[in-house]
C-alpha cells in the first residue's frame, strides 16, 4: 500500500512495487487501496486527490457499528482506553462518530458509530460513503446477545448488501456481545443463531456466501481482547512470517506457547502454530497487566541525581545503562504448579513476547534469554521492513531517480 | 521441640544476633509457647452492605464477581483466620438483618460485645435510609463502648464504585462527617446514661484483648478510622491493611529487621505480604523511594498480586488458597528492578531495587539469606536480638503449628466457588 500521492496518475503502472512487500494480506490491502484510488480518480476526473486526505492514509481503520446500546462505546473504551469494565455503566450514548487514533506498533483508527443512525438510509445526512469506507480494514458489527437481535441482523445484512458491490474487501466481523450473562454452553448456540439469521437474510437477497467471522465477546473477560486480536491479525502484513518466527522460538526454547502482544491494548498480534486456547492467552495477558502496573508504580517517576551518581560510582564505575542486560523490560515468574516459568520480554515500546515455558526450565533461563535476544532482533528487523509507507517514502525517490 | 531448637540455632547465626540475650530469649520463647495472640473482630453493618463479600475477598480468595453468589449471613458466622504464625483473628461476621441486630443488642449483648479487639462497621453508600443506618450504628457503638471500651473502631463506607467518579469525594466526605457526628453522639449518650458502666473492669485474663485501663480512660473517646472502600479496586486492601496493621504482634521487630535488610541490599522499597490475603504486613521505603508519587502503591500491590494469584490459579487449575507462584522477577531496563518471592512460610516479600544485573542477583541471594531473621513470623521462634523489644511491646511470642502450612485451614463456613 504505497501512498505516494505525487506520482499516482502516471507512474503507478510503469513502476511495480518491490516484490518483497507483497503478501496475500498486504495484497488484499493493496487491492482495496487501488480500488479506492480508481474511484477517486473517476470522480474527480483524474485530478490529484485532495492533499489533506492522504494524511490518514495507511492507517487501517476499524469501524464499530451496531444497534444502539449494543456496547460499541464500552468496547472501545475498555480495549483502547483501559476503562475498567464496571465503569462503562457511566458512559453516555454516542451522538456522533467518535474517532480514535491508536498509536501502537501499527497505527489504527477506530471509528465508533452512533447506533441510532443508519448511514445508508438516512435522508437527513448524506454520508460520504467513500470517506467512511475507503480505508476500512475491518467492520465490526456488534450484536447484543441479551437482546432480540433480529433487527441488528437485519441491519447488518443491509450493510453487507450495500457494501459488497463497492467495497468487497472489507473484513466483516460480528461480535456477539455481552455473552457474560449467558451460560458457557449457551454462548455458542447464540452465535449460531445469529449466524443463521444473517445467512437467511442474505440468502433472501440472493447472497449465498457468508463472508464474515463471528466472535462471542464480553468486556468482563478476555474474550473481547481475543476477538480484537483476531481482527487485527487480519490486517498485519506478513503475519505468517511472524508466526513462523514465534514457532521457531518455541521449538528452540521448548516453550509451550508464545504470544506477541501489543502492550497497550493487550491484543496479541501473533502466536506460534500450536492451537490457541483461552487459558494461556489469559495468563499471558494478565502478565502484561501486572508488568504494566509495576512499571507505572515504580518506573514512572524520575529518580534524583544523587541516586544515580551513587549507583554509578564505586564499586560499579559504569553508567546504569551498562549495568543492565536488556534495554527494555524483561521478566520471569515461576508457577508453583509443576514449576512452569512464564517469561516476558519487551521487543520495543509497543510489543512484548510472552511465553509459557516447560516445567523445570527456570534453570535454563540464561540460554533461553540468549535465544529470545535473537528473536527480538529478528522481530525488530521485521517491523523495520514491513513498516508502512514511512520507509517507502524514503525509498521511492531513490527508485525514481 | 527438636524442630524448635534447630531453628533457634539458625536464628542464632543471623547477623542480628547478640549472644547475651540468647538464653533469656529462649526461655521467653519457651514460656510463650502455644500462646497465639487472639483478636476478636466484629464485622457489622446493615444487611446487604457487603460484609461477607469483603471478608471472602480478603481472606478466602474470592474474586470480586464471585461474591454475587454469597447469600445473606444468618446470625453470626464465626471464622478463625490465622494470620502469620502468631495471630488468630476471630472474625465475627454478624448478619445484618434487623431481627439479628436487635438480638445482638439485647439477648446476646454481652456475648457479642465483650472482649472485642476491633469493630469494623460497614456502611452502604447507596443505602436509602441513612438515618436508620446511623441510628443502628449508634446503638451498636454504645453497646461496644459499654463492654469493650478499648476496642478500635473502623468504619468502612462501602460500595463507592457505585458513585460516579467525580462525585465520590464529595459524597464520601459528607458521609464521613455524618458518621463522626453520630459517633460523638453515641459516646455522649453512654457517658450520660450509664456512667457506672464505664467504671466496669474488663474481664481479665484474655490475652491480647485489652491492656489494663489507663487512668485517662474515663475520658471516653473513640479513635475512629474511616475508609472509602469498594470490592472492585484496591481501596479494600488499604482499609484491611490498616485494620490488620495494629493487630500484628512484634510489629516493631518486623519493621527494624526490614529496615536493616533494606539498607543492606540497598533497596528502594520492601513490602512484606501475608501469604494468603496479600495484605501488607509491613513496609520499608528508602529516602529515594519516598519520592514515589503513588501514595496508594501498597494496597495497589496487594491487589495486583492477589489478582495475579487468581490468574495463576485459573490457569493451573489448583485451588485458590494454594501457593501459586514464586520468584517473580522483573527488570525494567535502566529504570528499576523488582522481585517478589516467597519469603517465610507465611509471607511473601516484594523488593524494589535500583537497576543492574549484579545488584539484582546479590539482592536476591541476600533476601534469601535473611529469611532466618524473620523465622518468628511463622510462629514459634523469637529472634534473640528482637526479644527484648518484643517483650517490652507487650506482644507474645507464640507457638503456632511450626513449619505447618496452617493458613486458613481452620476456617469454617466457606467453600471455594465453582
Amino acid at each position: 500500500m504505497s501512498a505516494d500521492s505525487s506520482t499516482e496518475t502516471g507512474s503507478r503502472s510503469s513502476r511495480p512495487l518491490p516484490v518483497r512487500f507483497l503478501t496475500p494480506a498486504s495484497l488484499n490491502l493493496h487491492r482495496v487501496f487501488e480500488q479506492n484510488e480508481q474511484r477517486v480518480q473517476k470522480r474527480s476526473g483524474g485530478k490529484i486527490p485532495d492533499p489533506t486526505r492522504p494524511a490518514t492514509k495507511g492507517k487501517p481503520r476499524l469501524l464499530l457499528m451496531g444497534q444502539r446500546r449494543s456496547g460499541k462505546s464500552s468496547i472501545s473504551s475498555v480495549v483502547f482506553h483501559k476503562l475498567p469494565p464496571n465503569e462503562t455503566l457511566f458512559l453516555e450514548s454516542t451522538a456522533r462518530i467518535q474517532k480514535d487514533s491508536l498509536n501502537s506498533f501499527m497505527e489504527f483508527q477506530v471509528w465508533d458509530f452512533p447506533g441510532q443512525i443508519d448511514i445508508f438510509e438516512n435522508p437527513a445526512y448524506s454520508f460520504d460513503l467513500d470517506a467512511i469506507f475507503s480505508e476500512v480494514g475491518a467492520l465490526i458489527w456488534v450484536v447484543d446477545s441479551q437482546d432480540d437481535f433480529s433487527e441488528a441482523t437485519h441491519r447488518l445484512s443491509m450493510v453487507v448488501l450495500n457494501l459488497r458491490r463497492d467495497y468487497p474487501h472489507i473484513n466483516i466481523e460480528v461480535f456477539v456481545h455481552k455473552v457474560d450473562a449467558l451460560a458457557e454452553d449457551y454462548r455458542q448456540d447464540i452465535v449460531r443463531d445469529v449466524r443463521m439469521q444473517i445467512a437467511d437474510e442474505l440468502g433472501d437477497n440472493g447472497v449465498e456466501e457468508l463472508n464474515m467471522r463471528f466472535h462471542a465477546t464480553s468486556i468482563y473477560d478476555h474474550s473481547i481482547f481475543q476477538a480484537f486480536s483476531k481482527v487485527i491479525q487480519q490486517l498485519i502484513p506478513r503475519l505468517g512470517q511472524l508466526e513462523a518466527m514465534l514457532t521457531n522460538l518455541c521449538r528452540s526454547c521448548r516453550f509451550e506457547k508464545a504470544y506477541l502482544f501489543d502492550v497497550n491494548t493487550k491484543i496479541y498480534i501473533a502466536t506460534d502454530s500450536t492451537p490457541e486456547d483461552m487459558a494461556s492467552y489469559e495468563i499471558c495477558s494478565d502478565y502484561v497487566d501486572v508488568i504494566i502496573d509495576f512499571t507505572e508504580v515504580y518506573g514512572s517517576w524520575p529518580r534524583s541525581q544523587q541516586w544515580r551518581e551513587r549507583l554509578e560510582g564505586e564499586p560499579w564505575m559504569q553508567p546504569l545503562e551498562n549495568q543492565v542486560a536488556c534495554e527494555w523490560a524483561e521478566s520471569t515468574m515461576v508457577l508453583s504448579d509443576a514449576q512452569r516459568p512464564v517469561m516476558l520480554r519487551e521487543v520495543d515500546r509497543f510489543l512484548a513476547i510472552v511465553a509459557i515455558m516447560k516445567e523445570g526450565s527456570y534453570d535454563k533461563m540464561p540460554q533461553i534469554n540468549m535465544n529470545v535476544d535473537v528473536a527480538v532482533k529478528g522481530l525488530t528487523e521485521f517491523f523495520e521492513i514491513t513498516k508502512p509507507k514511512d520507509s517507502q517514502e524514503v525509498v521511492n525517490p531513490v527508485l525514481q531517480g | 521441640m527438636s524442630d524448635l531448637e534447630t531453628t533457634m540455632g539458625a536464628a542464632a547465626g543471623a547477623p542480628h544476633d547478640n549472644s547475651g540475650g540468647h538464653a533469656s530469649a529462649a526461655a521467653a520463647a519457651q514460656a510463650q509457647l502455644k500462646k497465639v495472640k487472639k483478636q476478636k473482630v466484629l464485622l457489622m453493618g446493615k444487611s446487604g452492605s457487603g460484609k461477607s463479600s469483603m471478608r471472602s475477598i480478603i481472606f478466602s480468595n474470592y474474586l470480586a464477581r464471585d461474591t454475587r453468589r454469597l447469600g445473606a449471613t444468618i446470625d453470626i458466622d464465626l471464622s478463625h483466620v490465622k494470620f502469620l504464625g502468631n495471630l488468630t483473628l476471630n472474625l465475627w461476621d454478624c448478619g445484618g438483618q434487623e431481627a439479628f441486630m436487635e438480638n445482638y443488642l439485647s439477648q446476646q449483648r454481652a456475648h457479642v460485645f465483650s472482649n472485642v479487639g476491633v469493630l469494623i462497621y460497614v456502611f452502604d453508600i447507596e443505602s436509602r435510609d441513612v438515618d436508620r443506618d446511623l441510628a443502628t450504628y449508634v446503638n451498636i457503638l454504645s453497646a461496644l463502648v459499654q463492654y469493650s471500651r478499648e476496642a478500635q473502631v473502623f468504619v468502612l463506607i462501602h460500595k463507592m464504585d457505585l458513585i460516579q467518579p467525580q462525585m465520590r469525594e464529595e459524597v464520601y466526605n459528607q458521609r464521613v462527617s455524618l458518621v463522626r457526628k453520630k459517633t460523638k453522639e453515641a459516646v455522649a449518650i453512654v457517658r450520660k446514661q450509664k456512667p457506672e458502666l464505664l467504671q466496669q473492669q474488663q474481664p481479665p485474663g484474655t490475652p491480647g484483648s485489652t491492656g489494663p485501663l489507663s487512668p485517662s480512660s474515663s475520658e471516653l473517646d473513640i479513635d475512629l478510622q474511616v475508609f472509602a472502600t469498594s470490592i472492585w479496586d484496591q481501596s479494600l486492601y488499604k482499609a484491611w491493611a490498616s485494620i490488620i496493621h495494629d493487630l500484628v504482634p512484634n510489629l516493631a521487630v518486623i519493621e527494624t529487621q526490614l529496615a536493616s535488610l533494606g539498607v543492606a541490599i540497598d533497596a528502594d522499597e520492601i513490602l512484606l505480604f501475608e501469604r494468603t490475603s496479600f495484605l501488607v504486613v509491613s513496609k520499608w521505603t528508602s529516602r529515594e523511594g519516598e519520592n514515589n508519587p503513588y501514595g496508594d502503591r501498597f494496597e495497589r500491590m496487594s491487589n495486583i498480586l492477589k489478582s495475579w494469584k487468581h490468574t495463576c490459579s485459573k490457569f493451573t487449575g489448583t485451588p485458590r488458597n494454594a501457593e501459586q507462584f514464586s520468584d517473580f522477577e522483573y527488570k525494567m531496563g535502566p529504570s528499576f528492578s523488582l522481585f517478589v518471592m516467597k519469603f517465610t512460610t507465611n509471607t511473601y516479600i516484594l523488593v524494589c531495587i535500583p537497576p543492574g544485573e549484579a545488584r539484582f542477583n546479590s539482592a536476591k541471594l541476600n533476601v534469601a539469606a535473611a529469611r532466618s531473621w524473620f523465622k518468628f513470623l511463622d510462629g514459634p521462634v523469637v529472634p534473640p536480638s528482637a526479644s527484648s523489644q518484643m517483650l517490652a511491646g507487650g506482644g507474645g511470642g507464640a507457638m503456632g503449628s511450626y513449619g505447618g502450612y496452617g493458613g486458613y485451614g481452620a476456617e469454617t463456613g466457606y467453600g471455594a466457588p465453582e
